[in-house]
């Protein structure tokens, strides 16, 4: 299945942060890159939801819906930051 | 909490389905009464719900069709497979509500005003809809950034809003139609797929500082997006949307 990227997910990234977040800007964890969030390559059902850094592909942001509860980790990134433009 | 509008949430809403135009045989137009529609920028998205009398309920996300200051819009194309598009582009009558949520996103987004350099949208497919709210914002604000359309299409009845483009082209936009699997007989456009060689020749040269907007499925705007940096386009100047075949992408989902 070819990934999709991180506007799929504007939805549920308001949902979570409450706050638009696709421009946000993340830095992967493992590898460094820098990145919006609109631009990381995203799998809905993975299962879950997974938001992948498109440099080195490891797993950035993990959000599962459990009896309409929202549970996000957020481990493969060393930073978010909303952007000023969003 | 649904139902309530906090500030700065997103949250789900009715809206009433008013006209519904069929733009292809497989893609429709659906232009949305949403009394609680906050307003939205040209390329963002919202989000349908919509829910069975089981209580299961399905999520698809489609982009904005029109451009800020009117009514909401969505285009939405007919996957045989589909989930929900079936149902929004057969089943679906004016006067039906809807529920949604929205606009959704603020990067694949354009505002006009702070743009100095020319403006490249490349279209795949229904990847066309949030880049004809671009178009008629940039008509509706008066902006006279030079703009080129390369839209590539199965073929020319696969054209979405064919008459509003050929309407556009000329007067600061250009509209270049390449059609992939057929080309109607004496058609002098374009034909294929967008590859680099095409991009050579139809992209803003990267000197002129262009902007350029990707939308289409996956496999199309890595293509694209990789032959405009390969022309010297810096990444953060190519903006991105990817939408599946099958999937839930932002503009145009099952």
């Amino acid at each position: 299945m070819d990934a999709l990227d991180g506007n799929a997910i504007g939805g549920l990234l308001h949902e979570v942060f409450g706050t638009e977040m696709t421009a946000a800007i993340g830095t992967c964890a493992t590898c460094g890159a820098v990145a919006p969030v609109a631009e990381t390559m995203v799998y809905l059902r993975a299962p879950g939801t997974v938001a992948r850094c498109r440099i080195c592909t490891s797993a950035l942001m993990v959000v599962v819906k459990v009896r309409d509860v929202n549970c996000v980790d957020l481990r493969g990134l060393a930073a978010l930051e909303a952007s000023a433009n969003g | 909490m649904e139902g309530t509008a906090v500030r700065g949430r997103l949250t789900w809403q009715v809206a009433t389905v008013g006209q519904v135009i069929d733009e292809t045989a497989t893609v429709r137009t659906i232009e949305l009464q949403a009394p609680d529609w906050a307003g939205h920028r040209a390329g963002q998205h919202l989000d349908v719900r919509l829910t069975a009398e089981d209580g299961y309920s399905a999520e698809r996300s489609y982009s904005i069709a029109s451009a800020p200051g009117e009514p909401v819009a969505i285009t939405v194309e007919r996957l045989e497979d589909g989930e929900v598009s079936p149902y929004l582009t057969e089943e679906l009558r004016a006067g039906d509500d809807l529920e949604l949520r929205g606009p959704i996103g603020g990067y694949f987004v354009w505002d006009g005003w702070h743009d100095i350099g020319p403006l490249l949208l490349v279209a795949g497919g229904s990847g066309v809809v949030p880049l004809r709210s671009i178009l008629r914002h940039r008509g509706r604000t008066g902006s006279t950034v030079p703009t080129r359309l390369l839209y590539s299409s199965r073929s020319l009845p696969d054209v979405i809003y064919r008459a509003e483009l050929d309407r556009d082209n000329g007067g600061g936009v250009e509209v270049i139609y390449t059609l992939t699997r057929a080309q109607p007989p004496g058609w002098t456009g374009r034909a294929g797929r967008v590859n680099a060689a095409m991009l050579a020749e139809v992209a803003w040269p990267a000197g002129q500082d262009p902007l350029a907007f990707v939308c289409g499925p996956t496999p199309f705007v890595e293509a694209v997006a990789e032959g405009l940096v390969g022309l010297g386009y810096p990444p953060p100047r190519v903006k991105t949307e990817r939408f599946g075949a099958t999937g839930t992408g932002a503009a145009g989902g099952s």
